[in-house]
Formats: C-alpha cells, sequence, structure tokens
C-alpha cells in the first residue's frame, strides 16, 4: 500500500487553480531542491463530480494517472461528514497511503473529519509535505516558529497551504474510475443551511495569489473601494488589519492576523498597515510583502522586500490606471 | 445535561519564544487559557444559565501549572476542573484519547467544548478526534449555537465567511469560534469564588494511549527569522505605482 491521493477541489467553474501545486507537491515531495524528481507510483485524484474531457486533460497533464470520481448520496453534496466518510472509503479502496488536501475553507472542515475518523496523522496549513519520509512543515506558535513534524502511521494526510509550490506540468494520460459512495449515511450531522454572504464570489483570502490589505491608514470603509477596484484588476483579495475590522470598515472574515486568517499568498501589499506583531502572525509567510506607508518608521518598512514612504490612497489608484490603460 | 470543556494551557501570544534544544520551546514565560477556549467557557456557561441543571466542567491536560488555567476557566463559571497532570507533550491522537477517556470516566457528556485551536501548535483537529472516538457529531468555528430537544443547532462559519447551519445530534463536540460570544473576564469576587471550586487532578496511568503506530511528532522546533531585504521605492505616486506593476510584472509574475 504506497499510493498517493490528492482530493480535488472544486469551484463554480470546474477545478480550482490552487490544486495544481499540490498536485505538483504530491507528486514531487516537499522540496524543490531535494532534486530526487517525480516518483515512480502513480498519482490518484479523488474528485465529488463527474469529471469531462477539459478537467481529464487538465488533470493529466499534471500527472494525474487515475482519476477517482467519487458519487456522493444526493442532496448531501454539502454535508462535510458525509463528504469525509465517503472520500476515506474511497481512499481506502485505493490501498492509498498518503492524502493530500488543500488547507481552504473546505479543506479544515473536510481533512480533519477524514483524518479523525481515519485515526490517522494529519498536519494542516503545511508548506511542505513528502509523502515518502512523512515529514510535513508548518508554521507554530502565531508564525515564531517553523515545526518539521514527522508522520507515522498506515496513512497519513497532508493539509497543504495554497500557494505553497509552484505548479509543474507532467503530462500522463489517465484511467477514469468511478467510486459509488451514495449509500453513505447520515451520523448525526445535518445541514440546514449554508450562507454564501457577500464573500462567496469575491476571490478567497486563503488562496489567493496576490492580496491588497488595508489598515488604519485607509481612514474610513468607503476607500477599501480604491482596494476592491485594484484587487479586481490583479484578480487579487482584500484584506484587512483588525483596526479596520474593528472600526467597522470590513467584516471579520477580512481580518489577517494571529486572530484572523493566515495566509500565504505569492505577493502582499500591505498600504496603510503598520505591520504590528499580530498581524505578521498572519502574513508572514508571504512570498514578497510590498509596503506604503506615510511613515517611514513604520515596522513593516523595515520588514518587507520592498517599501515606499507613500499615501496609498494615491498609489494605489494609480496602480488601476495603469492596469487598465497600460 | 454535564458540558465538558477542554482548555489548553498555552504561551501568552505576546510573548517571545524561545526555541531550546532545536524541538521544543523555553518554558519560563507566561502562559494562559487558549484565547479561542475562552470562548467555548463563555458560552458553556451561558447555555447553565440558561439549563440550571447542567454542570460545566474543564478538562485540561498539562503539567502542574496548569491548573491556573483550570482555574481561570472556573473564575470566569465553570463549575469544576479536572487536571490530567504530565509534564509530556503529546499530539492530538493521544491528547483526543485521553481527553475522551477522562470525560467518560468521569461523567456522561451531553456536550463537549474545544477551542476552534489552540494558539500554540495550530493543529485544528482535536475537536474531530473526541467526536470521532465518542462516535458523535462534530463543528468547528462555531459562531452560534442554540440547544433544541436532544440537538443542537450551530452555525459553523469557515474561512472567508461563508455560514454552514448544521443541526447536530446530542452528545456532539463543538470548537468555539471568535464569533461565538464575548468571553466574560471574571470580576476579582470570581476569582476569589473560583479558589474555593474543586479541580481535581489525576496522574496519567500508561493505559490512556494505546499506540497503534499512528503518530506525529515535531523532530524540529526552529524560530522563524525574517530574512526579508526592504528596497525603497520612490518618486512621485504614478512612479511608485509604475514600478510596483513592473514588479508584480517581471519579478512575481502574478500579472501578465
Ligand atoms: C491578542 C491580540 C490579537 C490581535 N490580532 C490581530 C490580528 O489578527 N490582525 C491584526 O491586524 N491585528 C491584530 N491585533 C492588533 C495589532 O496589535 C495592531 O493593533 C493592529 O494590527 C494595527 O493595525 P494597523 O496596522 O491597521 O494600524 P496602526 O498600527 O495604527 O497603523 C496604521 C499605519 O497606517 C499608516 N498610514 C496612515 N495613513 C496612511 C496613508 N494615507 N497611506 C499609507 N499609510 C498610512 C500609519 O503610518 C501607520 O503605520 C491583535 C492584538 C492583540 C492584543
Amino acid at each position: 500500500m504506497s499510493n498517493a491521493a490528492v482530493i480535488i477541489e472544486l469551484d463554480g467553474t470546474g477545478i480550482k487553480e490552487a490544486n495544481w501545486g499540490m498536485v505538483t507537491m504530491a507528486r514531487m515531495g516537499g522540496t524543490p531542491s531535494e532534486g530526487t524528481g517525480d516518483s515512480k507510483a502513480g498519482l490518484i485524484a479523488c474528485i465529488m463530480t463527474p469529471v469531462d474531457d477539459s478537467m481529464r486533460s487538465e488533470l493529466e497533464s499534471y500527472g494525474i494517472s487515475t482519476i477517482v470520481e467519487v458519487v456522493l448520496p444526493q442532496g448531501l453534496e454539502t454535508n462535510p461528514d458525509v463528504s469525509a466518510r465517503a472520500l476515506l472509503s474511497a481512499v481506502k479502496a485505493h490501498q492509498v497511503s498518503s492524502v493530500y488536501g488543500l488547507s481552504t475553507a473546505l479543506g479544515k472542515d473536510l481533512l480533519p473529519r477524514m483524518a479523525a475518523l481515519a485515526g490517522s496523522p494529519l498536519v494542516m496549513d503545511c508548506f511542505e509535505a513528502d509523502a515518502r519520509t512523512g515529514m510535513a512543515r508548518t508554521s507554530q506558535y502565531s508564525g515564531k516558529t517553523l515545526a518539521s513534524i514527522k508522520m507515522t502511521g498506515e496513512r497519513i494526510f497532508f493539509g497543504v497551504k495554497p500557494n505553497s509550490r509552484e505548479p509543474e506540468k507532467k503530462p500522463v494520460s489517465a484511467e477514469i474510475l468511478r467510486f459509488d459512495a451514495s449509500d453513505t449515511a447520515i451520523q448525526g450531522l445535518r445541514v440546514l443551511d449554508v450562507q454564501t454572504g457577500d464573500q462567496g464570489k469575491a476571490v478567497s483570502l486563503a488562496e489567493a495569489e496576490v492580496i491588497i490589505a488595508g489598515g488604519r491608514g485607509m481612514k474610513n470603509a468607503k476607500n477599501f473601494d480604491i482596494l476592491v477596484q485594484c484587487a479586481e484588476k490583479l484578480k487579487a483579495a482584500v484584506g484587512a488589519s483588525r483596526v479596520a475590522v474593528d472600526s467597522g470598515w470590513v467584516p471579520y472574515a477580512m481580518q489577517v492576523g494571529q486572530t484572523g486568517e493566515k495566509v500565504s499568498p505569492k505577493v502582499y501589499i500591505a498600504c496603510g498597515i503598520s505591520g504590528s506583531i499580530q498581524h505578521f502572525a498572519g502574513m508572514k509567510m508571504s512570498g514578497m510583502v510590498i509596503a506604503l506607508n506615510t511613515d517611514e518608521n513604520a515596522a513593516i518598512m523595515a520588514n518587507c522586500d520592498y517599501y515606499a514612504v507613500a499615501d496609498a490612497l494615491e498609489v494605489i489608484p494609480a496602480v488601476t490606471r495603469i492596469l487598465e490603460n497600460g | 445535561m454535564q458540558i465538558y470543556v477542554c482548555v489548553k494551557h498555552v504561551p501568552d501570544s505576546a510573548a517571545n519564544i524561545h526555541v531550546i534544544d532545536d524541538i521544543r520551546i523555553d518554558p519560563n514565560l507566561a502562559f494562559l487559557l487558549n484565547p479561542y477556549d475562552e470562548h467555548a467557557v463563555t458560552e458553556a456557561v451561558k447555555i447553565k444559565e440558561q439549563h440550571p441543571e447542567a454542570e460545566v466542567i474543564a478538562v485540561c491536560l498539562g503539567p502542574e501549572d496548569a491548573e491556573n488555567t483550570v482555574r481561570s476557566a472556573l473564575a470566569m463559571g465553570a463549575d469544576r476542573g479536572i487536571l490530567v497532570q504530565t509534564d509530556s507533550i503529546f499530539d492530538s491522537i493521544e491528547t483526543a484519547r485521553i481527553l475522551h477517556q477522562t470525560i467518560t470516566d468521569d461523567g456522561v457528556p451531553g456536550m463537549i467544548w474545544t477551542g476552534k485551536e489552540s494558539i500554540d501548535a495550530e493543529g485544528m483537529q482535536t475537536m474531530f478526534r473526541i467526536g470521532a472516538l465518542l462516535d458523535c457529531p462534530v463543528a468547528t468555528n462555531v459562531v452560534q449555537v442554540a440547544l433544541g430537544d436532544n440537538k443542537a443547532v450551530v452555525d459553523s462559519e469557515r474561512v472567508g465567511g461563508v455560514v454552514y447551519t448544521y443541526e447536530l445530534d446530542l452528545p456532539c463536540v463543538l470548537g468555539a469560534g471568535r464569533g461565538l460570544n464575548t468571553p466574560k473576564y471574571p470580576t476579582f469576587p470570581d476569582v476569589v469564588k473560583s479558589k474555593k471550586k474543586p479541580v481535581k487532578t489525576v496522574s496519567l496511568d500508561a493505559g490512556a494511549s494505546s499506540p497503534d503506530g499512528a503518530s506525529m511528532k515535531v523532530v524540529k522546533l526552529e524560530p522563524l527569522i525574517q530574512t526579508r531585504t526592504p528596497k525603497a521605492m520612490t518618486g512621485d505616486p504614478d512612479t511608485i505605482a509604475r514600478e510596483i506593476v513592473t514588479i508584480l510584472l517581471q519579478e512575481a509574475k502574478v500579472i501578465s
């Protein structure tokens, strides 16, 4: 039993972009520097929807050799406990010893359920994950430390932080198998309602490649529109400091930091944010940090990749204009 | 109904963390009740106010000092506490097993609360493991709860603000999220009263953890040191904006 499987997440239009970095990680192991290359065994993708030709060729282009369509009981597709039980049966049936999923809104409700039902170890939010050694790396103590965690057991689970690895293609051809889990029963948990709120259609913070975040320096709720407009051009998500949330300018779901979302975009643009320890706890895993602040002595200016002593309310609209008109 | 609240003794988030022996943190710092567990205790006490027959029991696995954390929960209104005393560090598989064993040895849980995560290990899974052991439903990041006839209706908020409303059979395990309530911080008389409340200390018997090979062990812990070297962008807003676009295009390659 040495198969690896990835759980593919979907969005309204098909397979989420964030999956491909995870698939690459599952194929190659955790660290690009290891250089051991692709593992010989094929990679299984579990997907909770019928797979059409375009999905199939996308999955094939990233090295998926077996696609398992997991058929859920009709009407219970949003029940995370039912999905977890169905997926667990599917991975057991395919002799899967390591399971990769995304540490996203869905993954955080799904992967711990699966690992708990299986009695198996799980590391959430890992940015390195290697099935061959059972090693995962994640941050602990509010981003103050990095932990290397060794998992042992018959089956291990990785919750992979989006954007942890650059996707790399590796074309193969795949067979499609069906796993009928339509008889999975409800066990004490029923979904009464799902409210998407206004965040539903915007780019999610956890998965965004680019985040533009605003703090006290944005001065009011209205000025966050400036960030939203720029974010639309960049396909970015909009984040906020706790001050912006506590002032009532934006909802709590947008808060980045120790008591908010922990994010890992490729680029984090901080507008009018001073860079407190608690804010850093949520965004220090970002690839590149760009800071716009009127105070050259703000903490963030000494702990970023690019900074400008400037008014964010003037710079960001200029960025939007350039993206619009070139 | 017995309501158990699992509380964790964690380092103060404002404290500086020093790594020793490459594998653990220097424990000479301020520890307190995990912030998300404060929401859990507060909610359990609120439920007791509506259901006076209920009993709220704080359960903690931790070192001798963790009695302070149990006492904090008592000062916030829990009726009594249980400290499973140990100097060892357990992974969440073992922790859930020990907490489950302790709770079922003590009584008959109608509800078990935890925080949605602990701010030290940030594992986000102990509640699900307790639920699996008790064979009962689980919801995490709970921001609203209403008790019905042998049922709980809860709002569970996913990251990004999407809210799932679940109905769970009792007993159930719930992970408290920040939006659930505003923790009621104890007054001085609360603290005095809590000193008289019973805390049972049990020592860990080896039988509690039955190792079947499934484990996760921190093999290395390193301070996260920032290695960014800030470069200045200068000029008028338009010039800075052009430079940002160039960086996004050429260096970060996030736009094309
Ligand atoms: C237990 C605890 C948990 C916390 N959790 C979080 C958390 O999760 N997330 C979080 O963010 N905070 C958190 N905080 C709060 C944190 O300590 C800071 O208070 C907060 O991050 C500061 O927000 P800020 O940077 O927006 O505001 P400030 O620190 O006031 O900074 C505003 C910055 O904007 C600059 N500025 C003003 N006008 C402009 C302009 N026009 N253009 C450019 N720059 C401008 C100023 O120079 C200043 O640097 C927590 C605190 C505690 C105690």
